[in-house]
């Protein structure tokens, strides 16, 4: 009788990365449906593009590394990347802007340094970083929400999407932007004066922040991912803008529950700063990772020169995750102190 | 209420232990033939004190203990030696080793036992005794001798006993079913050792799947003395580690790289407490166990009491064996145990579980994916390490950062790869690591002992010519300063008949020697000692006037001060004739 002969464990649980990615894609979909519904089909044109680009870049990476093709694309890894940088592009954008974003992402920031989980960025947050660089014009003009003008369809999202210069002049600045180039008016005038503020923050942005708190804690619930690294930067903006908040002046910063709701701060706690590949390891790390992340998206949004900030905290942070895992280190069994400086 | 604490991570597999709990314990027989390997144990093998054809009776000594740290063995029946040579053995590495073969009579024959009639006429010193001469070992799976871990440190006194009745593998039920069939046993193996060591508290604690085991003992302990208590804890593996279970019930931490009894703790598993019991109050020794045969490749599965040295086809098939279903065997647990190459392997004092599954319950483990670095390991790490950068570290194998974050601290326990979404074999890893540090470490305390080793011998080589040099000139200087004196008498006398004299006197001397009584033949040695001394002093003056070499100079101090003390014990020997 040939008997297997292997090392223990023996058993194993029911996780596996292709379930894990599949479950953050998932989460992904309220969030989307309030984006579409308010912006129009420009985000579903977004990260359909975006996933057909990913796997085919993902796919030509994998076979000039001569990797097993169909192994390593069943692990959703990419379509996890194509998904979140649809999400945070404009809606409507050009098929090259996202085509240029993902191979960035895919073949930049994933496959030259190793592929899935040795890459040091954020895939996504890089491709966005890339656009926003190169492209500052095509990344800052998003349609107006629904309310203040007319909604893409699918058909003219489309167009916008693969015909040349159709679709133009239908753009507006955001809340954020709004807010950073105020220097007049009390925040009270301002929020009655600008059509783009809803209840609590932007119009439609409040909404789709909340449909993404609300599929972060639905990971958190399945236990994709804990929740130190989230919660320590939504209470370290929150904190931020606490702090700074004079009650509504011409030079306020804006209320706490104003960051917390705007531009891409649920989405980055729950879904950028969550990825494990590139934050830091250990509790403590990531609750470190977390609140330096809340303190530069707040840092950059309030006086720095992008509105919306949270790719360019997370993408700073990456730089720092290595350095914080050296001194976080947790304090094995037995030892009475946690170990880190060689 | 006592205060039950937790320890960080752990996991919760499938537990699988009703299917062997169905049946209670049944007894295996006796095969046709038992294997003995003479290392079931921790420490140096047992040494064999049967010859080949000696016909031995059950319980008879047939090993005995060679070494501090091992135990003895015996005859599991009765029956005929037949062999004493290699044996495949159940071992992670598919090792033979030597065992000694019995062809068994079927008489199952006892060699006449010594029990003791109250253990407490004894004491602690004779007890340990008697359990190491009893050949007990751990049962619960690591196999160290149980005498020595009772012995403790010196001077270390033991407030808290505990007794592990855990059991949180999944599978096995060894220890639950001896739990509900056996509490009586167990509390008076308990009472046995709270003789030897006189704790404070006894603590048994057993996992909160296994009600029927905690309502036995506790209605087992309710006639014992005060000072035990049951504990019932959550469920959660792995709480059976000795580490694990000792902050559970008492909230502290076994110091890295020391031992429970460090911090007054003495864990005991429950077999190995049903084993002190039978070798003080029977006197019987440790040859049978109780063995979990499981899986859903049996038929039946069960709990066997076991002769050691059975081969664990003979207890599978009892179970209902079904080789086609079986891709491996187990002995152990899914989450710790070893693979075994065959099923002729013997059961040994270490076997709680020989697990048989079918291809589909433990499917062979898929290909593994690259770490994402999801964290999940290190939440499961009971020993709060960062599994995945230990797994980093192997794998690029920087010893330094291994040994920095602590991977001597891992237990093994396989938490981490049962989370691993990414199915990496983490603890493989971690073992090829700490066996390539320890083989390092060994090589480099070898390089090194034969470094000092040869410094010493050069050293040696070189005082050796250092002295012979420094006699050398000691003997020149000696023959220079003779020629001087005696071309200073030359001048007065003629150095010839001086010389005739001299040897006359001397030999006129060593005459009268013969005749002289002892305490003139001291007093003559005392003077020519004297006379050597005198030459010395007078010699290393002169060399230190000349300015002489510093070698010759040392060589010329150590000789007087040689004769110094040669005087002095001359002296001292001395019969003194003013008393006579």
């Amino acid at each position: 009788m040939p008997l297997l002969r292997i090392s223990s464990p023996h058993a194993h649980g029911s996780t596996s990365t292709a379930s894990i990615m599949r479950q953050v894609l998932l989460a992904t979909l309220p969030g989307i449906l309030v984006l579409t519904h308010f912006f129009g089909f420009g985000t579903l044109v977004n990260i359909a593009w975006a996933c057909v680009v990913g796997l085919a870049c993902e796919a030509l990476a994998l076979a000039l590394r001569r990797r097993p093709l169909g192994f390593y694309l069943r692990d959703y890894s990419a379509l996890v990347t194509a998904t979140l940088l649809g999400i945070a592009l404009p809606p409507g954008s050009p098929w090259w802007l996202i085509a240029v974003g993902m191979a960035s992402a895919i073949l930049l920031a994933k496959h030259l340094y190793g592929g899935l989980g040795y890459n040091l960025f954020n895939p996504a947050m890089v491709g966005y970083v890339v656009l926003l660089i190169s492209f500052p014009v095509q990344m800052t003009a998003w349609t107006p929400p629904r309310g203040l003008g007319e909604v893409p369809g699918l058909w003219q999202a489309l167009q916008a999407c693969f015909l040349p210069a159709w679709y133009d002049g239908v753009t507006m600045a955001t809340p954020l932007d709004v807010l950073r180039q105020n220097d007049g008016l009390l925040l009270q005038d301002l929020w009655q004066q600008t059509p783009q503020f809803g209840r609590w923050a932007g119009l439609g942005w409040e909404w789709a922040n909340l449909a993404f708190l609300a599929g972060g804690l639905w990971l958190l619930y399945r236990r994709v991912f804990s929740w130190h690294a989230p919660l320590s930067m939504l209470a370290s903006l929150a904190l931020c803008a606490a702090l700074f908040y004079d009650g509504g002046s011409s030079a306020s910063g804006g209320s706490p529950l104003f960051h917390l709701l705007s531009g891409a701060t649920m989405f980055g706690a729950f879904f950028i700063v969550t990825d494990p590949v590139t934050s830091a390891v250990s509790v403590r790390g990531r609750m470190m990772f977390g609140a330096l992340v809340g303190l530069l998206v707040y840092l950059i949004r309030v006086w720095g020169s992008y509105p919306d900030a949270v790719a360019f905290a997370v993408l700073i942070m990456n730089f720092a995750a290595p350095f914080i895992d050296h001194y976080t280190q947790p304090r094995t069994y037995g030892h009475r102190k946690p170990r880190g400086e060689t | 209420m006592r205060r039950v604490f937790d320890f960080h991570g752990g996991i919760h597999p499938a537990e699988n232990k009703q299917q062997s709990l169905t049946r209670g314990i049944r007894q295996a027989g006796v095969p046709e033939q038992l294997t003995l390997p003479l290392s079931q144990h921790i420490g140096a093998p047992a040494q064999p004190v049967v010859a080949v054809g000696e016909q031995v009776l059950k319980g008879q000594l047939i090993a005995e203990a060679r070494g501090h740290v091992s135990v003895p063995l015996h005859a599991p029946s009765s029956g005929v030696v037949a062999a004493i040579a290699e044996r495949p053995i159940p071992h992670p590495s598919g090792y033979s080793a030597k065992c000694i073969v019995i062809d068994c009579d079927g008489r199952d024959q006892w060699a006449p036992l010594h029990g003791v009639a109250d253990y407490r006429d004894h004491e602690p010193t004779q007890l340990l005794e008697r359990i190491r001469a009893a050949g007990i070992a751990g049962l619960g799976g690591a196999g160290f001798p149980t005498a020595i871990k009772l012995a403790g440190k010196p001077g270390a006194s033991i407030r808290t006993l505990i007794i592990n009745g855990t059991e949180c593998e999944p599978y096995i039920t060894a220890d639950d079913i001896l739990m509900r069939e056996r509490a009586g046993d167990i509390l008076a193996g308990i009472a046995i050792l709270r003789h030897i060591l006189h704790p404070e508290q006894v603590l048994i604690g057993v996992e909160d799947n296994k009600p029927e085991a905690i309502a036995a003992l506790r209605s087992a302990a309710a006639d014992a003395e005060p000072g035990l208590e049951v504990i019932a804890f959550p469920t959660k593996y792995p709480s059976g580690g000795e580490k694990q279970l000792i902050e559970i019930l008492t909230g502290l931490q076994v110091p890295s790289g020391g031992l429970p009894a460090d911090i007054g703790i003495v864990c005991q598993n429950i077999g190995t407490v049903v084993a002190v019991r039978d070798a003080i109050v029977d006197g019987r020794p440790l040859i049978s166990r109780i063995t979990t045969v499981t899986g859903e490749a049996v038929a039946a599965p069960q709990n066997f009491e076991v002769l050691l040295g059975t081969p664990m086809q003979y207890l599978l098939d009892l179970a209902g064996f079904q080789p086609e279903h079986c891709l491996r065997l187990i002995m152990g647990g899914p989450m710790m145990g070893f693979t075994l190459a065959s099923a002729a392997v013997p059961v040994v004092k270490t076997t709680n579980c020989i697990l048989a599954p079918s291809a589909s319950e433990l499917p062979p483990p898929p290909p593994a994916q690259a770490c994402i670095r999801c964290g999940l390991c290190a939440q499961a790490c009971p020993a709060s390490l960062l599994p995945q950068q230990l797994f980093w570290f192997a794998q690029g194998k920087e010893v330094e950062k291994l040994e920095q974050h602590n991977l001597f601290d891992c237990i093994e326990c396989g938490a981490c790869s049962w989370v691993c979404p990414s199915h990496i074999p983490l603890v493989q890893y971690y073992r090829a690591s700490k066996a390539e540090i320890l083989q390092q470490r060994h090589d480099h305390e070898k390089a090194e002992q034969a470094r000092l080793r040869f410094e010493a011998r050069q050293a040696r080589i070189v005082r050796e010519e250092q002295e012979r040099e420094a006699m050398r000139a000691a003997r020149k200087a000696a023959a220079e300063q003779r020629a001087r004196q005696a071309a200073a008498k030359g001048s007065e006398d003629d150095p010839v008949q001086a010389a005739i004299e001299r040897a006359k006197a001397k030999k006129a001397a060593q005459q009268s020697g013969d005749a002289a009584t002892p305490e003139q033949q001291a007093a003559a040695q005392l003077d020519a000692l004297r006379q050597r001394l005198e030459k010395s002093e007078q010699r290393l003056a002169e060399g230190r006037a000349a300015g002489e070499q510093e070698k010759i100079l040392v060589a010329l101090e150590a000789t007087v001060q040689r004769l110094r003390e040669k005087i002095a014990a001359a002296e001292a020997a001395a019969p003194q004739p003013e008393t006579h």
